[in-house]
């Protein structure tokens, strides 16, 4: 079943699929973790903005 | 607490993966027999080990949990599995390239190793699953924590009998790794073993703060009375982001 060795020209395309997709689920996931803290940190500037807002509501 | 050595961490993965890639494309000589191909074992091999390392550690943190209770235990390991889940979907990918190239087919029903690992991959996809279908946050950790352990326990197990099985077409993992290769294959694998070690563990940081954040976030809006402190939570098959940002 095993077949010899393959050149590079017909092994190339394979090795190169399977970095490829590896990078790309990697880089897919990275992605989805950044919109995530992106998301973060809008509603942690949200949260300042209200503790600001009430604190000088109560000095005033 | 979890983006503490983040970024130094995250630096040397990227260093090691480069390094990596320059062994496996530069410096390591190409098999007798594979020829280029094989350059594809030295991203396969080390991210399924790490995979079914990484699902032993998801059991291994599952029992902190079940022993502490501590819902931090129930986010680390969820992290954990999380994290290998997707560096399986790579191997099956890389597998299959791998096994079209030599074997001249995507997949071998007849090989156990392949089979096995498949099984494993099934197994951990119901793992998401069955979290979503609890709706009680404490019940949800309780089950998915003996979800984690009991599939954890039969990782090892399953490994141990494919490496009793006869082989088909697919090398026995950790049986020719170390021992057959040449001098410089040895040192990049052993290289590339580290790095997708680093890699793993960066993500699982990386994602551990995030979540930690989310849930600090989620604390400070209930302590400033803008969410309801009985208010529902959305229905997820993450931990309770309430619990963890409430022990810290």
């Amino acid at each position: 079943m095993l077949m010899a060795s393959l050149p590079l020209h017909t092994a190339g395309p394979y090795v190169a699929g399977a970095y490829i997709a590896f990078l790309a689920i990697i880089l897919l996931y990275v992605a989805i973790m950044a919109t995530k803290l992106t998301r973060s940190e809008r509603a942690l500037r949200e949260l300042t903005e209200t503790v600001e807002r009430r604190r000088s509501e109560g000095e005033e | 607490m979890y983006s503490k050595g983040l970024r130094p961490l995250s630096l040397i993965t990227a260093v090691s993966v480069a390094l990596t890639l320059a062994g496996v494309f530069y410096w390591a000589p190409n098999d007798a027999y594979l020829g280029f191909l094989q350059k594809i074992f030295y991203l396969h091999v080390p991210l399924a080990i790490i995979t079914l390392g990484g699902f032993i550690a998801g059991g291994l943190m599952a029992v902190a949990h079940l022993r502490t209770r501590d819902p931090r235990w129930d986010m680390r390991s969820y992290v954990a599995i999380h994290i290998s889940l997707i560096f399986g979907v790579c191997v099956l990918i890389s597998g299959s390239i791998w096994a079209r190239g030599a074997w001249g087919h995507w997949w071998v029903w007849q090989e156990p190793t392949l089979v096995s690992f498949l099984l494993i991959m099934l197994l951990y996809a119901t793992y998401q699953p069955l979290r979503f279908a609890i709706d009680d946050p404490e019940r949800q950790a309780r089950y998915a924590s003996v979800f984690a352990v009991t599939a954890g326990v039969f990782v090892p197990i399953c490994f141990a009998i494919v490496r009793l099985s006869p082989a088909y077409v697919h090398p026995r993992t950790l049986d020719n790794i170390s021992g057959n290769l040449p001098g410089r294959m040895q040192v990049v694998f052993y290289l590339a073993l580290i790095s997708t070690t680093l890699l793993w563990i960066t993500l699982w940081r990386f994602e551990m703060t995030a979540k930690h954040v989310a849930a600090q976030i989620r604390h400070l809006r209930r302590l400033l009375g803008e969410e309801a402190d009985d208010a529902p939570s959305r229905r997820s098959a993450a931990p309770s982001l309430t619990q963890v940002g409430s022990a810290g």
